[in-house]
């Protein structure tokens, strides 16, 4: 540890990174290369959950970790040491690529924004199609509550993201929203439609308590 | 875990939830504890309980935790 309580490695990033020109621009260029090294990575690891594919892929890592480098430049002076260097770095990357990959989901999107397609939502929840027929009332009730029960802007995420399957980011970025305003959307809603189910008695009120 | 078990699980909601912008601030933090093997969700239960619920976060989180431990 140093003096300021920083690890070696990040000491030295940020030594590196505030030095002179050469050994500045050096620098950079070696954690530029693993910001690609890591959005590439990233981005393969995420391909069987995305309709991006090939070069467009490969295009979204190299734009990642371009933008995630101007981030980190810009907030180096943030940086307070919490984690070590690289891992507060890496987090830029890594959420470049959720956010990139969330936008160019519209490009070729696998279903409609508003399309509704309740007939899937049991395999939504993974219900085993042998017992669609048991769980039909059930999921009436669902469809019911999100109906009847649910705000219009709480029905239309929360059919978008659970019935029609679409990628909370890519939501977010079709409907100029952040994640955390989606998520909470969908928060209320998951805990508004269960105390529906409790109160008419399809699901027993155990466990957690809901807020 | 039954199709009802399945359902009620996505639909429970656990009050400790920090949600996305408290767990994303701290994310990088969380993943040196949890790749250093400290008790992260010990230290952090609210961001613990987001990053099971909510699937963008969770995936961040894997993939920061893949960067950082060289997988």
């Amino acid at each position: 540890m140093t003096a300021e309580g920083l690890d070696e490695e990040s000491a030295a990033w940020l030594r590196r990174l505030g030095a002179g020109e050469s050994e500045r621009l050096a620098a950079e260029r070696e954690l530029h290369a693993r910001l690609v090294r890591i959005a590439l990575a990233e981005v393969r690891r995420r391909s069987a959950s995305t309709p991006v594919t090939g070069q467009e892929l490969d295009d979204i890592a190299h734009q990642a970790a371009d933008d995630a480098m101007v981030a980190i430049l810009a907030k180096l002076g943030s940086f307070r040491g919490e984690s070590r260097f690289i891992t507060w770095a890496y987090r830029f990357v890594i959420l470049e690529v959720s956010s990139k990959l969330g936008r160019h989901y519209w490009r070729n999107p696998p279903v409609a924004l508003d399309a509704g397609q309740w007939e899937r939502l049991p395999d939504r929840f993974g219900i085993d199609p042998a017992r669609h027929a048991e769980t039909a009332g059930l999921l009436a009730e669902v469809r019911r509550v999100v109906e009847e029960e649910l705000t219009a802007h709480q029905r239309r995420i929360f059919t978008a993201i659970v019935v029609d399957g679409i990628p909370l980011d890519a939501l977010a970025a079709r409907l100029g929203l952040q994640r955390g305003a989606i998520y909470k959307v969908t928060f209320d809603a998951r805990r508004k439609i269960r105390r529906a189910l409790v109160a008419n008695g399809y699901l027993e009120e155990t466990g957690l308590e809901q807020r | 875990m039954s199709d009802l078990e399945r359902l009620d699980r996505f639909l429970r909601t656990d009050p400790r939830d920090v949600g996305c912008d408290e767990a994303m601030a701290v994310l990088h933090i969380y993943a040196d504890l949890v790749a250093g093997g400290e008790d992260a969700a010990g230290r952090y239960p609210g961001v613990a309980a987001h990053l099971l619920s909510c699937g963008p976060c969770g995936e961040d989180f894997a993939g920061l935790l893949q960067a950082v431990t060289g997988g």
